[in-house]
This record gives C-alpha cells, sequence and structure tokens, in this order.
C-alpha cells in the first residue's frame, strides 16, 4: 500500500556536512558504480560517447554561492540523493504501490517489479531526487544501498551505503536518527543540522550540517617587537641567551 | 495485484571473487578491491587495510569500470598509412612493430644516441623508463616534471630535502592550523581529503590561498583570493612581520638550519656571498659559548644568528642576519605589498599573527625520547601544530621556485617541519640535494649513459654545457636558462627538435603525454611542427613513436603506436626508487598486476620497453649470451637489483621472502604482494618518526632498510649557498660563466633568499591591453585528458566554461545562460563559453582544464560536447614570451628550473555577438582507429 | 513542468468526454437511438481515447493495470478507478436510451455524479503536488470541472448553458492565472530554503551537478517565455471563451454553429492546457539555480 507507515521503527538516513564536503563527486559516482549493478535494473547512460550524454543518477552533487552581507562570497559542493522523508509524497501518489517506506527502517524504495514508468512520484519530490531510466523505464532512486547496509555477503564494517563508504573527506554520515543517541543524532544536535524546504512539510529524515562560520576576522594580533633590522638584532640577541 | 516487494534484508552476492591492486585512475595511486564476476569487472572500492586511501575512494576511482571498458582503447600496435594527424593506421603485430622501431633505434644507438628523444609523461615508472634510457645510451630522456611541479620538487628538495606534493604530508592528527597555497585537487587528493575531514573532526582550522575558491578552498574556513603570481610577495611579507614581532623558532634555528653558517660579506672577495668553510669543507658557524668560528656539526656548538667574525681580512656573517636585514626591509611591510598582492595590509598581519599565534601558543609536547645526529639526546618532541601544503597554483609561475623557497622557509621560521602538528616528510625523503645525483649526458655510440640523466646540480659544474656553451640536451636542461631544472623539460621537447636548437634528433619517443594536446603549450603550433615537413617533403621531426593505452589526440600524430594496457590489465610497481606510497609513519610500496587479462593485443608499456631493450641488444636488457633479460615487467620487478639487495619492490626480499627493504631477489614477491592486498609496508619507530633529518633513530632505520647506504643527517638551507654560486659565475668567476645576454637574469634570479619579481610574462605584457589572469584547475573528478571519454565523468563535466568574476561579468554585459567570449592572449584567441563566479579574484578568469577534445579522438562521435562546447586554455600559452624587441624570444618558464610558467598567462575577454556558437580553434577532425563508442550503456544488466 | 502531448491530449480530451458523459446523465439532450449512439460514441472515444493516450505517457505501460490497486491513497489510482466505473455505469444508461429508449434517471444521475468525480481524481493528481506552487490551489479543480463541464456543455448542445459555464470559467482562469503569478514560480520555495544556505546569504548556482542534461531537467525544468505565455492566454482565452460565448449570444439556437463554437474551444482548451503544465514549475528547479 502506498499509504505511508504512522512511525518507523528506525529512521535511517544520512547526515551531510556542507562545511567538510569539497564537491569532489566521489559520492556521485560509487552511487552509480554500486546501484548500476545491484538493486533492481542497470542505470543506464543514453548517448554515452555522443553529443549530449545523458544517465540515470541517484546521487549529485551541485555547487552554490552564497554571499554574506559583508565580505567575501563563499562556495558550497552540495550532494543531494532522496531524503527519506517521513511525510515522502512520491510514495502517496504512486497508483501502483510501487512506491513504499519500510516501516521498519523508513527507506523509501520503488518495487520495480511494480512501477509502471508513470513518473508521478518524481513530480511529487520537491527535491529532484527521482530519475527514470529512460531504457528501463522504471523510476530510480537511493535505496540507502539496502542491498549492502543489511549484506551478510559484506563485511560489518563496510555495511554502510556506497556514498558513505568512499566519501574522501567523511562529509556523509549514515546512522538512525530515531535513535538519539546514534553518531547522526549527536552531530544534528551539535552542529546544528537542518531540513531541506521545510515549508513542504516532507519532514525529511536526511539532515544537512549547514557550513561553520567563515572569514571570520582573526582575534591575533603580533607585538610591535622590533621596529627595524637593528632593533631585530638586539632582541633576537636576548632572546638567543634565554633558550 | 502487486508483486512481492523486495525482501527487507537483501543480502546479494556482491562478486565471485575480490582481487587487490592499485588504482590508476590518477597518479594517487590508491589501494582498490576490484569486484569481479564471470571474470568481468563488476565494482572497485577503496581497500580499507590501503595505507594511502584507507578505504575510501574518489569519483574517478569509481568511474574505472568506465575506464576500463572504454571503447577508446586501442587494440594492436599500430602503424601510420595516412599523412600525420589524420589518424588513419594500419594494425600490425608486435612482431612488426619491434622491427619497424629497431629499424629506427638502431642505427641512432650505433653512430649517435642523443638522436633519441625519450620522454614519459605521467607514468609512474620513472626509475625503469631512465634505467631503459640510460641503457639505451641518450642524454635525452625525462618525464613530465618541468611541466608540472619542478619548482615546487626543486625548491623543497633544495631548501629541506624533501617537498610537498605526494612526497610529504601535514600531521593530520595533531595540526591545528592547515594552510594551503594554490592547491588544486587533483593530485595526493584522497590523502588530502581525508586529512581535511580529520582536521575538521577535531575542530582545526583551514587557510586557504588561492584566487580560486572551489574544492578545498570552498571548506577553508578563511579564503584569501590572491592575485596569481604575487604569493612569494605575500608569503615575504608575512616572514617580515613574524620577524619585527620576535616570532620564530630561534631553538629549531639554532639547531636544524643553516641560519648560523657565516656568509662571507665582503662584496670585493671572490668567495663574496659563499660560506665560510674549513679544511675539510664543513660550513663554519660562530659559537655562541666561545664566540670563535666552530664547525656547525660538532657536538655541543650552539651558533649565534648574528654577530661578526673576521677572519683573512674578510667579515662574515651568520646567514640569519643576513635574512633577517633582508626581509625586515620596509619593502614587504604588508602596507607596501597588500594592493599588488589583492589583499588588505590587515589580512596579511592577522594572517601572519594566526600562524604565529598557534605554532607557539597551542606547542605540542610528545613524550618521546630520541637522540639527534650530534648525540644529544631529548626527552620529548616539541611540536608546532601549524602545517602548510602547496602545489601547482604556486609553482607554475616564473617566480614560482622562488615563491615555493619563500615558503619553505616561513615554514622553517615557525619551526614547523617535521615535528609533531607540522609538515612531514614521507620516506625516501628526507634526502637532501647533496645525496641526490648530478645530472649525466654524456654518451658515446653504442654505450650506456655515463650516468643518471637528471640530478641536483650544486654549482655551474654540474650544469650540462658542451665546452662552446651549448646545451648537451635538447630540451636544454642544466643550462644558464635553467640551470636546476631538475625534472628535464618535457614542454620544449618537441619545439626544440623542430627547430633542431640545440640540435636536430631522428626518433621521438614519448609514452602516456598527451603532448598534441592538453600536455602542451600552445597545442596548434605544437600540431603544426609535429607535421611540418622540409625541402624534401620529409617530416622534420622524422620518426615518432608514441604509446598509449587510449585513442587520444596524440595517437594521431605517431607513426607508430604501441598499444598500452589498461590499469587492470597491467604490472607495476610504485616503487621506492621512484614515487612511492609512504606515509610519514612508515615506508611503503606496492604493485598493480593484471586482475584481469587483456582482451586485445597489447601490451603493458614497459614490458614492451623491455622486449625492445632486449632487441637492441642494450646493457642491463640482455643476459650474457645475448638473450633476453627480463621476459616482461613483471620479471623485472622482482629480479633487477639496483643496487645489492635493493631493488623495485622492498617487500619480502630475500629467498624466503622474509626481508623488508634489503635482501636478495625473491621470485615470488608478486605473489606475496597479491596476498598482502597489492602493497608492503614497514612503520618507522615511533622515536624516528619525526625531526628525521637530524634524527639518529630515523637515519639507521633508513639505512637498515635500504632507503640510503650510509646516515646522511643534513641541516635545512635558509640560505641557499649553490644558488649564490651560479650568481658568482654570472658576475664574472670561475671557469664556467653563463652567456652575456643570460648574465643580468641569472644575478638576478639566483638569489640565495628568495625574491619576489613580477611573473616574466606579466612584465613584459601591456597590462591594459591584456588585464586579467587566466588559470586553469583540474577537476577533482577527472585526470587529465582521462576522464573526458570516461561515459559516467563526461555527464559531470563535458562543458567547460570560463568563470569570470562578478566585476568583469557586468562590465562587458554578460547575462546568466547561454553566453560566449572571445579571449584573446598575446599568443592567441579563443572563443569560449563564460559564467558568474562571486568567490573570485577581482582580475581572474579560470575554466576547467583538458575537458576541450580534438574531434575524433577517444571513441567520441564527432559533435561530442567535449569537442564543440569545450575549449582548452592551452591554445593561449607559449612556451616563449612575447618578443621584447631585443632579437631574442625568451623562454616563458621559471628561471631557476625552466617550469613551464602556465599561470603567467594573461588575456582580455569580450563578448562575443549573439549567434549560433561553437568553441574556437576548431581543429579537423582525426579518423578513430578505434571507431566511436556504443549509443547506450546499461552497465551491470549481465550481472 | 513539460508540455508533454500525451498529457495534455489526455487531460483535454477525457476532460472533453467526461464532460459531455455527464451532460448526457442528466438527459441533456435527451437524444435516444442513434442520435443517442452518437453522442455517446463521442463521449467514450474522448474519455477512454484520452485514458488510452494518458498510456503513451508510461515508461513502462506493461505494469499499467496495477494502477487500480492503490485508490486508498493515490489520486492517480483513484482516478484510473473512477474513470472505469463512471463508463460502466454510463454505459448502463447509455445502452437504456440507445437500444432501449429508456432514461433510467437514477442510474443516469449517478454517472454524472461519477463522471464529474472522475474529473475531480484527475484534476486532483496535479492539485495535490505541493511541489508545484501554480498547481497547488483549490481552483486548479474548479477550473477542472469547468472545462469539463463547459466543453461537454458544447458537446452536448447544451449551448446556453455552457455560455454561462465557460464565462465562468474564463473568468475563474483569469484568476487562476493572477493567483500564480502572484504565487511566483515556486511559490514559498527559495533557493536559500531548497539549500538552507539563507542563514549565509544571497545563494545562487555555481555549477550543475552535471553538464549534461537529465530526466529531472526534461521533465521538470520547461520554461516559456513571459511574452509567448501572455500570447498563449489570449489565445486560449478568445478561442476557447470569448468567441464560443460571443458566437452563442449573437446567433442563438443555430446549430449549424456548432462545429465551430467546438473546433474553436478545443483550439482554447489545448493552449489552456499547454500553458498549465508549461507554466507550471517544480520547485525542485531551483536546485538547478533556475
Amino acid at each position: 500500500m502506498t499509504t505511508l507507515p504512522t512511525s518507523t521503527e528506525k529512521k535511517l538516513g544520512l547526515a551531510i556536512d556542507l562545511d567538510t564536503c569539497v564537491g569532489c563527486h566521489a559520492c556521485v559516482v560509487s552511487c552509480k558504480e554500486w546501484n548500476t549493478s545491484n538493486y533492481g535494473t542497470p542505470l543506464s547512460d543514453e548517448d554515452a560517447y555522443g553529443a549530449e550524454p545523458h544517465g540515470t543518477f541517484l546521487n549529485r552533487v551541485h555547487s552554490f554561492e552564497a554571499q554574506p552581507e559583508s565580505g567575501c562570497s563563499q562556495t558550497i559542493h552540495f550532494p543531494k540523493s532522496c531524503l527519506h522523508c517521513d511525510d515522502a509524497p512520491c510514495v502517496t501518489v504512486c497508483p501502483t504501490g510501487a512506491s513504499y517506506k519500510r516501516s521498519e527502517d523508513g527507506i523509501v524504495l520503488v518495487n520495480e517489479d511494480d512501477c509502471m514508468g508513470c513518473g508521478l512520484c518524481a513530480w511529487a519530490c520537491p527535491y529532484g531526487a527521482r530519475e527514470l531510466d529512460q531504457l528501463s523505464g522504471v523510476m530510480k532512486k537511493c535505496t540507502l544501498c539496502v542491498d549492502r547496509i543489511y549484506n551478510e555477503n559484506i563485511p560489518e564494517q563496510d555495511r554502510e551505503p556506497a556514498c558513505v563508504r568512499s566519501c574522501p573527506a567523511g562529509a556523509r554520515h549514515f546512522g538512525d536518527f530515531a535513535d538519539p543517541d546514534s553518531n547522526v543524532s549527536k552531530l544534528v544536535g551539535e552542529r546544528g543540522g537542518i531540513d531541506l524546504m521545510p515549508e513542504m512539510g516532507t519532514k525529511p529524515v536526511n539532515k544537512y550540517l549547514p557550513p561553520r562560520l567563515k572569514d571570520a576576522p582573526s582575534e591575533a594580533r603580533l607585538p610591535e617587537t622590533n621596529k627595524d633590522a637593528k632593533g631585530f638584532l638586539a632582541w633576537l640577541d636576548k632572546a638567543l641567551e634565554a633558550i | 495485484m502487486t508483486n512481492r516487494r523486495p525482501e527487507a534484508r537483501p543480502s546479494p552476492k556482491v562478486s565471485d571473487e575480490v582481487r587487490k591492486t592499485t588504482c590508476y585512475m590518477c597518479a594517487c595511486r590508491c589501494g582498490i578491491d576490484v569486484h569481479l564476476q564471470d571474470g568481468r569487472v563488476k565494482y572497485i572500492e577503496g581497500n580499507r587495510d590501503h595505507p594511502v586511501n584507507q578505504g575510501v575512494l574518489c569519483a574517478k576511482g569509481s568511474a574505472g569500470i568506465m575506464q576500463h571498458y572504454s571503447p577508446a582503447r586501442l587494440r594492436a600496435p599500430l602503424k601510420r598509412t595516412g599523412p600525420r594527424g589524420s589518424g588513419q593506421f594500419e594494425e600490425i603485430t608486435w612482431d612488426e612493430a619491434y622491427e619497424i622501431a629497431a629499424s629506427w633505434l638502431e642505427p641512432i644507438r650505433a653512430t649517435d644516441p642523443s638522436k633519441l628523444a625519450f620522454f614519459t609523461g605521467r607514468d609512474q615508472s620513472q626509475s625503469f623508463t631512465s634505467f631503459w634510457a640510460e641503457a639505451f645510451g641518450t642524454p635525452n630522456y625525462a618525464a613530465h616534471g618541468g611541466f608540472c611541479s619542478v619548482n615546487m620538487a626543486a625548491a623543497g628538495i633544495y631548501t629541506m630535502g624533501g617537498a610537498f606534493w605526494e612526497f610529504g604530508q601535514p600531521d593530520w592528527d595533531r595540526t591545528r592550523l592547515f594552510m594551503i597555497f594554490g592547491v588544486a585537487e587533483d593530485h595526493d587528493s584522497n590523502p588530502i581529503k581525508i586529512g581535511l575531514g580529520k582536521l575538521k573532526k577535531n575542530g582545526g582550522r583551514v587557510i586557504g590561498v588561492n584566487p580560486i575558491r572551489s574544492g578545498y578552498n570552498a571548506i577553508a574556513d578563511d579564503w584569501i583570493g590572491i592575485t596569481p603570481g604575487t604569493d612569494g610577495l605575500f608569503i615575504l611579507s608575512m616572514i617580515h612581520e613574524l620577524l619585527k614581532a620576535g616570532k620564530v623558532d630561534l631553538d629549531y634555528l639554532t639547531r636544524y638550519t643553516n641560519a648560523g653558517f657565516l656568509v662571507n660579506d665582503d662584496p670585493c672577495d671572490p668567495d663574496y656571498g659563499l660560506f665560510l668553510r674549513d679544511g675539510d669543507g664543513t660550513a663554519q658557524v660562530i659559537d655562541r659559548a666561545t664566540g670563535k668560528a666552530a664547525k656547525y656539526d660538532a657536538k655541543g656548538v650552539r651558533p649565534d644568528l648574528a654577530g661578526h667574525l673576521r677572519k683573512g681580512g674578510v667579515t662574515y656573517k651568520p646567514a640569519f642576519q643576513l635574512l633577517a636585514e633582508k626581509y625586515l626591509d620596509p619593502q614587504y611591510d604588508a602596507e607596501k605589498v597588500a594592493a599588488q598582492c589583492g589583499l588588505t595590509p590587515e589580512r596579511i598581519r592577522a594572517t601572519a599573527a594566526e600562524l604565529a599565534r598557534v605554532a607557539f601558543e597551542e606547542e605540542i609536547t610528545l613524550d618521546v625520547e630520541w637522540t639527534d645526529w650530534k648525540g644529544e639526546t631529548h626527552k620529548t618532541m616539541t611540536g608546532r601544530p601549524v602545517a602548510f601544503h602547496a602545489m601547482r597554483g604556486i609553482s607554475a609561475h616564473s617566480n614560482g621556485f622562488q615563491t615555493c623557497r619563500a615558503l619553505h622557509i616561513l615554514q622553517i621560521l615557525l619551526g614547523s617541519v617535521e615535528v609533531p602538528g607540522g609538515f612531514r616528510f614521507k620516506p625516501p625523503y628526507p634526502k637532501p640535494p647533496e645525496s641526490h645525483p648530478k645530472p649525466h649526458a654524456g654518451h658515446r655510440p653504442g654505450k650506456p649513459l655515463d650516468g643518471p640523466h637528471l640530478g641536483y646540480p650544486l654549482g655551474p659544474e654540474h650544469l650540462l654545457l658542451n665546452e662552446d656553451g651549448t646545451p648537451k640536451r635538447i630540451d636544454k636542461a642544466f643550462t644558464w636558462e635553467n640551470p636546476f631544472s631538475a625534472h628535464g623539460l618535457m614542454h620544449m621537447v618537441i619545439s626544440n627538435a623542430h627547430a633542431g636548437d640545440p640540435y636536430k634528433i631522428d626518433t621521438l619517443f614519448m609514452y602516456m603525454a598527451n603532448m598534441a594536446w592538453n600536455s602542451t603549450m600552445n597545442t596548434s603550433q605544437v600540431i603544426d611542427m609535429l607535421t611540418d615537413t622540409d625541402e624534401n617533403g620529409d617530416y622534420v621531426i622524422p620518426h615518432f613513436i608514441y604509446s598509449d593505452a587510449y585513442s587520444s589526440e596524440t595517437v594521431a600524430y605517431a607513426d607508430l603506436v604501441l598499444p598500452d594496457t589498461t590499469y587492470l590489465e597491467r604490472h607495476d610497481c610504485i616503487s621506492l626508487l621512484d614515487r612511492p606510497i609512504c606515509e610519514a609513519e612508515a615506508a611503503a610500496d606496492s604493485i598493480r598486476w593484471p586482475v584481469v587479462e587483456p582482451d586485445r593485443d597489447v601490451k603493458g608499456f614497459q614490458s614492451a620497453l623491455c622486449d625492445l631493450g632486449a632487441r637492441l641488444g642494450l646493457p642491463g636488457f640482455v643476459n650474457e649470451d645475448g638473450s633476453q633479460k627480463y621476459r616482461d615487467y613483471a620479471h623485472y620487478m622482482v629480479s633487477h637489483e639496483r643496487r645489492p639487495g635493493v631493488g623495485p619492490l622492498a617487500g619480502w626480499r630475500g629467498k624466503d621472502g622474509d626481508k623488508g627493504g634489503r635482501g636478495e631477489p625473491n621470485p615470488d614477491q608478486i605473489e606475496k604482494y597479491i596476498e598482502n592486498g597489492g602493497f608492503w609496508l614497514s612503520h618507522i619507530p615511533q622515536n624516528a618518526q619525526f625531526y628525521k633529518p637530524w634524527n639518529q633513530h630515523y637515519q639507521d632505520w633508513a639505512v637498515e632498510i635500504g632507503l640510503f647506504d650510509a646516515a646522511a643527517p643534513y641541516v635545512f638551507n635558509l640560505y641557499l649557498e649553490p644558488l649564490r654560486k651560479l650568481q658568482r659565475a654570472a658576475e664574472g668567476h670561475g671557469d664556467i660563466q653563463p652567456p652575456d645576454h643570460l648574465r643580468e637574469q641569472v644575478k638576478s634570479a639566483m638569489t640565495p633568499l628568495p625574491e619576489w619579481y613580477e611573473p616574466f610574462e606579466e612584465a613584459v605584457t601591456d597590462k591594459d591591453a591584456y588585464p586579467l589572469h587566466a588559470l586553469s584547475q583540474r577537476p577533482m573528478h577527472m585526470y587529465h585528458s582521462w576522464g573526458g571519454q570516461n561515459a559516467w565523468l563526461r555527464q559531470i563535466t563535458g562543458v567547460n566554461r570560463l568563470f569570470v568574476p562578478r566585476a568583469v561579468w557586468e562590465e562587458n554585459g554578460f547575462a546568466e545562460g547561454d553566453d560566449w567570449a572571445f579571449v584573446t592572449s598575446p599568443h592567441g584567441r579563443i572563443k569560449c563559453r563564460v559564467a558568474r563566479m562571486d568567490a573570485l579574484n577581482e582580475n581572474t578568469v579560470w575554466t576547467w582544464n583538458a575537458i576541450g577534445k580534438k574531434r575524433g579522438a577517444w571513441a567520441l562521435a564527432e559533435d561530442a560536447q567535449e569537442a564543440t562546447q569545450s575549449f582548452l586554455l592551452n591554445h593561449l600559452i607559449n612556451e616563449l614570451l612575447p618578443e621584447k624587441g631585443d632579437g631574442r624570444r625568451w623562454a616563458n618558464s621559471d628561471p631557476v628550473t625552466g617550469q613551464a610558467a602556465w599561470f603567467d598567462l594573461r588575456v582580455r575577454i569580450e563578448k562575443a555577438p549573439p549567434g549560433d556558437h561553437l568553441a574556437e580553434p576548431a581543429h579537423p577532425a582525426q579518423a578513430s582507429p578505434v571507431g566511436v563508442g556504443p549509443k547506450d550503456i546499461a552497465y551491470g544488466e549481465e550481472f | 513542468m513539460h508540455p508533454a502531448p500525451s498529457v495534455i491530449l489526455f487531460t483535454s480530451l477525457s476532460g472533453l468526454g467526461f464532460g459531455l458523459l455527464a451532460w448526457l446523465g442528466l438527459g441533456l439532450p435527451a437524444v435516444t437511438g442513434w442520435v443517442a449512439f452518437v453522442f455517446y460514441f463521442i463521449g467514450y472515444a474522448l474519455a477512454a481515447g484520452g485514458l488510452m493516450i494518458s498510456a503513451f505517457h508510461l515508461a513502462n505501460p506493461k505494469n499499467a493495470i496495477k494502477s487500480f490497486s492503490q485508490w486508498r491513497s493515490s489520486w492517480l489510482s483513484r482516478e484510473a478507478v473512477m474513470a472505469v466505473i463512471s463508463l460502466l455505469v454510463i454505459a448502463v444508461h447509455a445502452i437504456g436510451t440507445i437500444f432501449f429508449s429508456t432514461r433510467l434517471p437514477a442510474i443516469g444521475a449517478l454517472g454524472t455524479i461519477l463522471a464529474l468525480g472522475t474529473v475531480f481524481t484527475t484534476s486532483m493528481i496535479y492539485t495535490q503536488l505541493k511541489s508545484v506552487p501554480r498547481w497547488n490551489t483549490p481552483l486548479t479543480p474548479i477550473l477542472f470541472q469547468l472545462w469539463s463541464l463547459g466543453g461537454g456543455g458544447l458537446l452536448a448542445g447544451q449551448f446556453t448553458a455552457a455560455a454561462v459555464l465557460l464565462t465562468i470559467l474564463g473568468a475563474v482562469q483569469v484568476i487562476a492565472w493572477k493567483q500564480g503569478d502572484a504565487k511566483g514560480a515556486t511559490g514559498q520555495s527559495t533557493i536559500e530554503t531548497a539549500t538552507g544556505l539563507g542563514r549565509i546569504g544571497k545563494t545562487r548556482l555555481l555549477e550543475p551537478p552535471h553538464t549534461g542534461e537529465n530526466y529531472l531537467l526534461k521533465e521538470m525544468a520547461f520554461t516559456v517565455g513571459r511574452k509567448h505565455a501572455l500570447k498563449l492566454r489570449i489565445i486560449a482565452l478568445i478561442c476557447a471563451v470569448v468567441l464560443p460565448v460571443a458566437l452563442i449570444v449573437a446567433f442563438p439556437a443555430t446549430h449549424a454553429l456548432a462545429l465551430p463554437v467546438i473546433a474553436l474551444h478545443i483550439v482554447g482548451l489545448l493552449a489552456a492546457r499547454w500553458l498549465f503544465f508549461a507554466e507550471a514549475a517544480h520547485v525542485q528547479r531551483l536546485y538547478y539555480g533556475m
């Protein structure tokens, strides 16, 4: 049923640290790599070596500039994938029952065997997190690597989404937001994690840790110990004596 | 009606088998776990145990599948059938290929080996390729460092016996403040990203100095959007401010640097500017205890850093005093330099203050006892948690060498090199210039070269000049134009060979260097040089052999193409003899091995060199009976000995594989590496992990493991005497002197204490006509031109645009969307797309590097966006400066090292009239010897 | 939103068809026999044909049958279910009038309610989407009803009633356009709320995630020039409302006008429906700096 569970036992998701993401696209490609040969049909690429290549990706990194009132502009790299919303509009619109939110862990999935490729769920998602694969005709989205996180064929420490596993800067954190003591809950608490487009009322599970304050003028000041070379040499002699 | 949903806890089998090897999607050398299913590559992830990447993997690494199965892979040796550049070839056998190559190379070797110019690009087997070139006997060998990083490498080696790049690293666990200069995200990238993440987690801060706020600079807590080419001035100004404040680590300077070395201060003396040395050549200092001259390295001697000493009628002063006097000059005052750097004086002073605050107020003490090279035991290790890193942004300027030197001096003054929290060397560094080889170019018919090609000259006597002063090498390395060109000058080879200056060559032999496209300055002219014919209709450069794995632009210009394998099909060693994968706390090396076998008639280039070397009968490549010595590269890796007991691979040496570092060859060595995940690692003892140049424990360990054969402690060179020796020659002393037209350049550029000067191209360019600096950076998800053929990566950046600062944007009336501009430099004009960027130095435009492709290359469709919409800045850059009017053409490179000054480019920009746009220049298409890639792909369907 | 011909045709034609069937259910016109057959044929052809065209919008139509399953939560599923039920119920009424010259008023009224209900479910597919602010308004279902009943009225030959409905439609459509314009393309959402970077300051896109196209951009980043939109709005109003109403008022009870009036109205309807999609902006475009 594409009704949403009233609550989920766990809320698995990602905390994405915008203060640490350098915009390297590692998560984008590792996601593509894992998912093209795992869950469901491949993530295909059309016109792959042609004039306008375009393919399906479940995670994409945008780059923004934000201009503070004073001081220089800031560059922010911004990875975006499905936020696994508690109030996921993509699920309730689905006419075939392909889209669903799991009551056990909150992951939003598409059962590709049921999907008719109408695209309405992608319309319903305010975040642009779903992409209709053009070759297979079914809707694709982040599965939170559901076929990794519980996978007994994978060493325990690797049972996390491919994007988290690969992120070189450690800007992506995977965990259970329903558990106040989890790594992600703590990070959100410490860093003031935020929702994207809260006005949409989707209650995203994934949180973004905002960039720390940048370009704050330094408080440090150098003492005017030596005015010139002569003063310096005098200071030097005393300083050497003190060693 | 609905189907059963996927099971709640899906647990699919990932693969049949995991094979661990080393990535080669860039030069980072990460460990990878390659998952195979049904004999095909299914998934590649980072190797968690690997010292370089600790499990993570970048976008390139994860896109390795698309590179490995790229439609652009060459399939067999190729013999040119059409004119050069046409891309018309026929496939031939390896036997035929070797026969053709030998028919060109044998006569050269028998008569004049210097007629071969053998240059390799991004390969990491330079200890092997140089071994081949040495055996052949040509002096004309180098890799690509001359247009990449030699300023950084040479300044590092000469100043402190080690450099940035991947040869050192911050003490990520302890650093509190990390300052980066001109660091793009392309080199050592996963270690730096891992480190930045760690630093951020620990609450450390990052200061980014870069005209462009992208990548690492985007997450910097402070961004200093400096004007290109002025980093040296900014650094010297900070040094000025630190000296004025007395914020330098005097104890460190007296112990570990040549700050106390006595310098001849008598301008009339022939040895003016040189060190006072005793009879056995040891530099002298004033012993503070006695006030008398003493050997700098004598036990118990603490040098004075100021004062003077008279000897033989000559006055000597400590180097540090000269340094202080120089940089305390008001010309370095923040007020004076700020505008030129595009900064405010407050910003410069505040940055210097922040460095000093963290270095001296957040001092670290480790309770680790150690003994220094003079035998003094220290109870603790003192750390200054300020670390620096720098890259091409400061080195690819014509003042890059001295800028890099200035940065190292700043590090040293703060006492933050090889200390806890600071910058640390990775083995085989530290290694002072004296311990490196000197360059050699002695060639004779049919004989090997008289020694290694490249090295670190210490004075005019080490330059590679003929008696008449002409260069011995085709690239004019180690001449007065660029005496310390430690990496050679690959970017000059084609133009010098074409001009026959200093001499003509017969065969150009290159590997993995896209010299006809993005790895060259003035691309269009290089194409002309490769295709130019003489009066007989013969090519001016008669023969061109090229090895590449893919159908790159340069392939089309070769007469003979040796097809290389992909990185998953080959053997390689990432060797301690070369550019290993060591960490600050461990020696380590690694291998590549064929995790899948090639399905084409291709061969690892190094294996091809083994075959070709044997066919030519090169010493070292044949047995005594004349038979081939190394079956292939793998055989070389396990059986070659460079010195007794020391070979390409350090792990599992000895007959039983139980020795590390030194030991006799072990035929099963590669198996051992494979069992261990593709790498070998040996930890440095705890008491040897810092202060390495002066740490007796480290020196002993390094000898034991075979990094060097005898302990070689040394001090850092604040004052660089070898440069002074060059200046002295220019002033008219000694037997080897520069030609008159270079005397002034040598005098002004080779200052033993770094000085900042305006980059050459800027100095001769009309700044009103060309008001903007133009830079390129490599995107983190691309490596040179390789990324563009990759079906996944080219979707991320298949079109590059020129980023323009807001004021310039508005002034030119650009609007968001499809906007095109003409960009003109003194050397050429291009047409490209533009985009606005606010976090950008106000006088700078920039773009992503190597996105533009030539039509027909890389198995892309001829209308690929890379060929129609994207562009290279290379077309605007020249390896020569604009005419100065003195009748000479001056090199657009650093006068010390010859590093190509890519980043000195100045341009103007104007809006292109509306219409249908294509990027310019548009080169005609080359035929593709491998066809065009498939229309659609759905990788993974078969699994 | 990308104005895909399949969706424009589907919503337009099925709306007209169900509108006509709604009138027929009320016995307006009170036709029987062959005449009834022709009316019902047109109604069914439009309603069912529209539904079939909508299948072209599906990337994986083999699973279309499953779209009847989720009526408890999904408006699209409800639409499918309602469409089938209404067509079945109306068929009973139609068979009575065509073959037995007998009207079953209760069944007919039920059919009318179901037909209009189907149009309502269609409209709710769009109305429910908070992600498309221009659609997310009570005016959307009202407009769909008016378009359906007004156009259906013309088809049913109920010119007077249709003229009244079309006049109201014209007014509501203008209000909807104005209201949509006032809302701004992305409503309350801005690039700052989308990224959370408003806390730093004014935000702009520096680089898109991929320089290539993607499904999201093709599907949801369609933009239409303001001038072009205004022109189409005028064409839509004139063709769909002004001219038909004027002709009806000027030449009352002239059946020869039926064809041109209907043709004009359909042209206007298609223009308006094209605009309905083309002018609607999806908030995810904010991530692309649009």
